[in-house]
């Protein structure tokens, strides 16, 4: 989810972001109050449809739903116990429809423009003591430093494994959160020195 | 111009710079020491990361205790690690961020943005996800970031150290074409041989103050 965005120049990659996010969330709140399983699916055709228009590859598509193939199979096998087939057949497709919607939005949305219509959002907030600027920043931070932690936690496995001990998880958690803070410490001077007032 | 006034500098009862007094205003001038020495200690404080216990650090007239808004406008840090620098996951985000902070409109942003990756050959980046980069292209975009601010002094905390050979020449090239005044601290002594001055500090001193045919085999002889 976090480097999603691919260039592109297609109707949707120009839609302004806030729009978009709400016809998300109206699209998303829509699926959930309907219940018959032949909108669902229309809905996974339409949304597979939107693809087409934004110039994504099915393959794309397809990468976004493949992780939780677990949970559909789970939820599915459940829902058809306890439910029946049907009902676990549209609970699904709804899942399904849902992660391809949002996916589709970040799929075409640079994260910066994101964070930009949020922080513009939260502006309305900003009577209650929220901050737009510093939320904003805070997503940043968190989308940009995310890949950044795994590679150091892979690091660090792999620095346990040469001493057998890749399955502590106190041998991996310490040393990890030891140069987590580091780094902490030096974004946060990082920060101040391009200019950031806080 | 950048001033040091009888600067000294210490971590709780634990001195770290003692009673430095010079003026910085060559254009290239470098900082080597041995490792805790106490050359990031001395970087940090020209552009107010760190403030002196006692003494005075002034950038073109304007104190860095009390004016260090100012300060960091003029004066631009790059750190060894790039990926601890590098604060947005897109190139083109990136570049922005410093820019936005000094208040610049979306054309000035869109306009040097493009400068910057054009004179460095990474307009193809600029979409590009930050940390699919390799360490020169990061190291880079470090730099580029900073430079897009205006900077009139750039100081670099061990900019190369993290890089293999082909990119440490690839920046001392970037560097060595910079307008701005800068200082560098490095333990590459090959890069700094045709610097107009170079500070050796040893234990939070300024141990040798001088050329580079004087400074460097002075401190050859004192790591010796
Ligand atoms: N934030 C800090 N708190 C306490 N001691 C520090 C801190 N930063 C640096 N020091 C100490 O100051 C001395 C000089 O460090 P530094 O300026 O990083 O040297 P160098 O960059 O030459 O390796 C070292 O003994 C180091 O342990
Ligand atoms: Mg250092």
């Amino acid at each position: 989810m976090l480097d999603l965005y691919t260039p592109g120049t297609s109707m949707l990659h120009r839609m302004s972001p806030g729009p978009k996010m709400a016809a998300l969330a109206i699209a998303a709140t829509a699926l959930f109050l309907q219940e018959s399983l032949l909108v669902t699916a229309l809905a996974v055709v339409a949304i597979l449809a939107l693809y087409r228009v934004a110039n994504i590859p099915m393959k794309t598509a397809l990468a976004q739903i493949r992780p939780l193939m677990w949970i559909f199979v789970i939820f599915f096998a459940v829902q058809w116990y306890f439910s029946g087939l049907t009902l676990a057949a549209y609970v699904v497709l709804r899942l399904a429809a849902l992660i391809l919607l949002a996916s589709l939005v970040t799929l075409t949305t640079r994260a910066s423009d994101m964070i930009d219509s949020m922080t513009r959002a939260l502006r309305l907030f900003k009577p209650i003591g929220v901050n737009p600027d510093k939320v904003s920043l805070a997503i940043s931070l968190a989308l940009r430093f995310i890949p950044v932690l795994g590679r150091i936690a892979t690091e660090v496995r792999e620095a346990q494994k040469t001493r057998g001990l890749e399955r502590s998880i106190i041998a991996v958690a310490m040393p990890l959160a030891i140069r987590a803070i580091k780094m902490a410490d030096d974004v946060s001077d990082a920060i101040e020195s391009r200019g950031y007032r806080s | 111009m950048i001033d040091l006034k009888n600067v000294s500098l210490s971590f709780g009862d634990h001195p770290v710079l003692h009673n430095i007094s010079l003026s910085l205003s060559e254009r290239r001038i470098a900082v080597i020491g041995a490792n805790g020495s106490g050359k990031s200690s001395f970087a940090r404080l020209l552009n107010g990361l760190a403030l002196p216990t006692s003494g005075t650090v002034s950038v073109d007239g304007f104190d860095t205790k009390k004016q260090g808004k100012d300060v960091r406008g003029r004066v631009g840090f790059v750190f060894q690690n790039p990926d601890n620098q590098i604060v947005f996951p897109v190139v083109e985000e990136d570049l922005a961020f410093g820019m936005k902070n000094l208040g610049l409109d979306k054309a000035t942003i869109a306009t040097r943005t493009t400068e910057i990756l054009e004179r460095y050959d990474m307009q193809h980046l600029r979409e590009h996800p930050a940390h699919l980069l390799s360490g020169g292209q990061k190291q880079l975009l470090a730099i580029s970031g900073v430079l897009v601010m205006a900077p009139a002094y750039v100081v670099l905390d061990e900019p190369t150290t993290l890089l293999d050979l082909r990119n440490k020449r690839r920046i001392a090239r970037v560097l060595n074409a910079l307008d701005q005044t800068i200082i560098h601290v490095t333990h590459d002594l090959d890069q700094i041989a045709d610097y107009d001055r170079v500070i050796v500090i040893d234990e939070g001193r300024v141990a040798c103050d001088a050329t580079p045919a004087k400074a460097i085999p002075f401190y050859q002889e004192l790591m010796a």
